[in-house]
């Protein structure tokens, strides 16, 4: 399997509020809540970083969860984000771009 | 009637949010028609931050736009819709609009521009009634049926009535200011002239009985912007729109507010 690389797209608006992870696409507005697993791929969506790194060492390191199925999880998390514009996936890594609003 | 004879026409200056913006006809009826429908908001001897200048046609189609559109080309904001086609230019801080002589197309226009510069002072016009009671506003926000009107009908003669429809929220500090607006819901019914700064935010719901609930931040964000008057998918604007939502969740208390609809509700209310 290839490594998927991720990082969050440029028109993108985040903000974490009391420690939930809201995220607003600059195309559409539609609003997005990540839960504490998706709030932290997306904080670690450095377009360097693989996902499975990600869900190696900051998901599993953090959560009792199995690996294959945590990373099975990740990846429908990615795609399902990507389908909507707000993170950019790739098979090989991606120079890092800054959402239009820090707060990540 | 704040109006004022000019070399260029007439005029009236319209001041919301203490934003006063100039408006130019060559209509004195419909300058007269304008200074009635926003009389609580004239003020003749404001300086005004924006021009607008009004060219009238006749009744009918103006653009081919079914729906309201806008959008930024070329350094300049377009907001078409049938009835009204406008520019408005924020550099120059001025603008035009070609509609009909009736109220309905500048009254959405005016909300319009209103939304985009507040947008950049970290503002927001939010779909709610407001109020102000001992000093402090109160914001009561709630999609159409949620009892904006209800409430604003129950309000004791203590409140004074901001808006029951489109609340005018100004950044000052890290708090904000809630400003009455001339823009009117089903009471039909223009709010009052005035301001606060906002004490809390309500989302409004109806329930068999009175209750208040505390909404963690991350809703609280969710649901005013679901009530945010947003009329450009600008991603820039939506951006700014956004971090407004946030910042204000972050700042001022919000409860949901489910109310039972008679006037003890406002005994919760101080």
């Amino acid at each position: 399997m290839s490594a998927i690389y991720i990082t969050r797209a440029t028109e993108v608006a985040a903000r974490s509020l009391d420690g939930e992870m809201m995220i607003m696409s600059g195309k559409n507005s539609t609003l997005f809540t990540l839960n504490p697993v998706g709030t932290i791929i997306w904080q670690s969506a450095d377009g360097k970083t693989t996902l499975e790194e990600i869900v190696e060492n900051r998901i599993c390191a953090e959560f009792e969860v199995n690996p294959e199925e945590a990373l099975k999880d990740a990846e429908s998390f990615v795609n399902d984000l990507a389908s909507h514009g707000i993170i950019v996936v790739s098979d090989v890594p991606i120079s890092l771009a800054k959402p239009m609003l820090g707060g990540a | 009637m704040g109006r004022l004879a000019t070399a260029a026409g007439q005029e009236v200056i319209i001041e919301i949010g203490c934003m006063p913006v100039q408006v130019r006809s060559e209509s004195s009826e419909f300058l007269q028609m304008i200074a009635e429908r926003y009389s609580g908001f004239l003020n003749p001897n404001a300086r005004p931050v924006f021009e607008l200048n009004v060219d009238l046609v006749a009744p009918g189609r103006i653009t081919e736009e079914e729906d309201l559109s806008v959008r930024f080309e070329s350094g300049r904001w377009l907001i078409e819709r049938g009835d009204l086609r406008a520019e408005w230019e924020p550099a120059s801080r001025r603008g035009r609009i070609m509609q009909s002589p009736n109220p309905y197309s500048i009254d959405a226009a005016l909300r319009i521009i209103h939304s985009l510069i507040l947008a950049h002072e970290g503002g927001l016009l939010v779909h709610a009634a407001s109020a102000v009671r001992n000093g402090k506003a109160f914001l009561f926000a709630g999609v159409s049926g949620a009892g904006k009107t209800t409430i604003s009908r129950l309000a004791p003669p203590d409140v004074t009535l901001l808006t029951d429809e489109i609340s005018y929220l100004q950044r000052n500090g890290h708090g904000y200011v809630a400003h009455g607006t001339p823009f009117a819901g089903e009471l039909a019914r223009v709010g009052e002239n005035v301001q606060a700064p906002l004490a809390a935010l309500y989302l409004l719901q109806k329930g068999p009985e009175n209750a208040i609930e505390p909404v963690r931040a991350s809703e609280a964000a969710r649901m005013l912007l679901e009530n945010v008057l947003f009329f450009a998918h600008d991603p820039k604007l939506v951006s700014l729109v956004f971090e407004s939502a946030c910042e204000l969740v972050s700042n001022v208390p919000v409860y949901r507010l489910t109310f039972f609809p008679d006037g003890r509700i406002w005994e919760w209310i101080a």
